[in-house]
């Protein structure tokens, strides 16, 4: 869940929306330059943006009794890269803060850092990692897009702990108290996003190789190869 | 399949917990809320300093919007796999 409007003093909203400023701006020239270099994948940018817009809209009860939403950005990150799903992502805020009340215009800085800058960023840095060390597509896939789902909670709540430090605790106290809220709650719902992350990029790996060898996710030995 | 049951299971087991153990009606909570109401217990005096432009009419509309843009995602997911799928078999 993304920090509501009015839930961050104004510094911090000014803040957060400079320091995402220069990521949105990459991420844009990003896809463009993808998009020019091969029109082709398109389409493919479409379904990643999809899978975002869908999984942000499912709020999935958790054990811990509370319940939130996945925020979808693995696939693309891993798929495009973190730019463009920085793009996407925001996108996908503006468009819960306008219509639902969901997040906020004021924290939209805020959540555009959480949810479309670390997160996507995670999750391309754990895919590579764990292909450099030897994992296969499929688990690799998997950590990254749940890895990523979780960063963006982490953030969310050191970003509430930075405004609303505990009267006691201070700063740290305040994030353990909103990662007890947030994280915990994230863990089973992460893991969710990371399997159906990869049941889709399964069915893309069958059916859209062309597109996925033209942006080297998989080569041409590699057969698909995940446990359906 | 197998990851699909995996997440159906992940998902209904905090469900059938619930069920079990009988929880009040303010079971399963968005985590903004509880962050909101954290937030009043150790900074009583914080007020929101701006409120949404627009707002749903009602959790009925809110939920409605919900599934619309879960079901706009889906559907475009749905469209690009039915499309590549045809492509491939026209290939055979």
């Amino acid at each position: 869940m993304h920090i509501m409007e009015g839930y961050l003093p104004i510094e911090h909203c000014v803040a957060w929306t400079v320091a995402a400023a220069p990521f949105v701006a990459a991420g844009a020239r990003s896809i463009s330059r993808r998009m020019e270099e091969n029109p082709r994948v398109k389409l493919l940018l479409g379904v990643t943006a999809a899978f975002t817009f869908t999984l942000s809209a499912l709020k999935l009860p958790s054990v811990t009794g509370s319940s939130s939403h996945p925020t979808g950005i693995g696939l693309g990150a891993v798929i495009f890269g973190p730019g463009a799903m920085t793009v996407i992502g925001l996108i996908v805020l503006l468009f819960q803060a306008l219509l639902l009340a969901h997040g906020g215009i004021s924290t939209l800085g805020a959540n555009t850092f959480s949810m479309a800058i670390v997160g996507p960023w995670v999750s391309y840095g754990i895919y590579r990692l764990a292909r450099r060390a030897g994992l296969s597509l499929g688990p690799a896939l998997f950590f990254a897009a749940a890895l990523g789902d979780l960063a963006t909670y982490v953030t969310t709540s050191v970003q509430l702990a930075l405004a609303f430090p505990d009267p006691a605790r201070g700063v740290v106290g305040a994030m353990l108290k909103f990662m007890g809220i947030f994280a915990i709650t994230q863990v089973p719902l992460a893991a969710s996003e990371g399997f159906l992350t990869v049941l889709v990029m399964n069915q893309l790996i069958a059916y859209s190789r062309p597109e996925l060898r033209d942006l080297g996710i998989v080569t041409k030995t590699e057969t698909g190869g995940i446990a359906e | 399949m197998l990851l699909a049951l995996m997440t159906a299971v992940l998902i209904s087991l905090p469900l059938w917990r619930a069920g079990l153990h009988g929880t009040g009606a303010e079971t399963f909570a968005g985590t903004d809320g509880q962050a909101q109401e954290l937030i009043a217990q150790t900074h009583p005096n914080y007020r929101p300093w701006i409120r949404p432009l627009w707002e749903p009419p009602g959790s009925e509309v809110e939920t409605l919007l919900f599934s619309l843009q879960a079901a706009t995602g889906a559907g475009v997911i749905g469209y690009y796999l039915g499309f590549v799928r045809g492509r491939v078999s026209a290939k055979r």
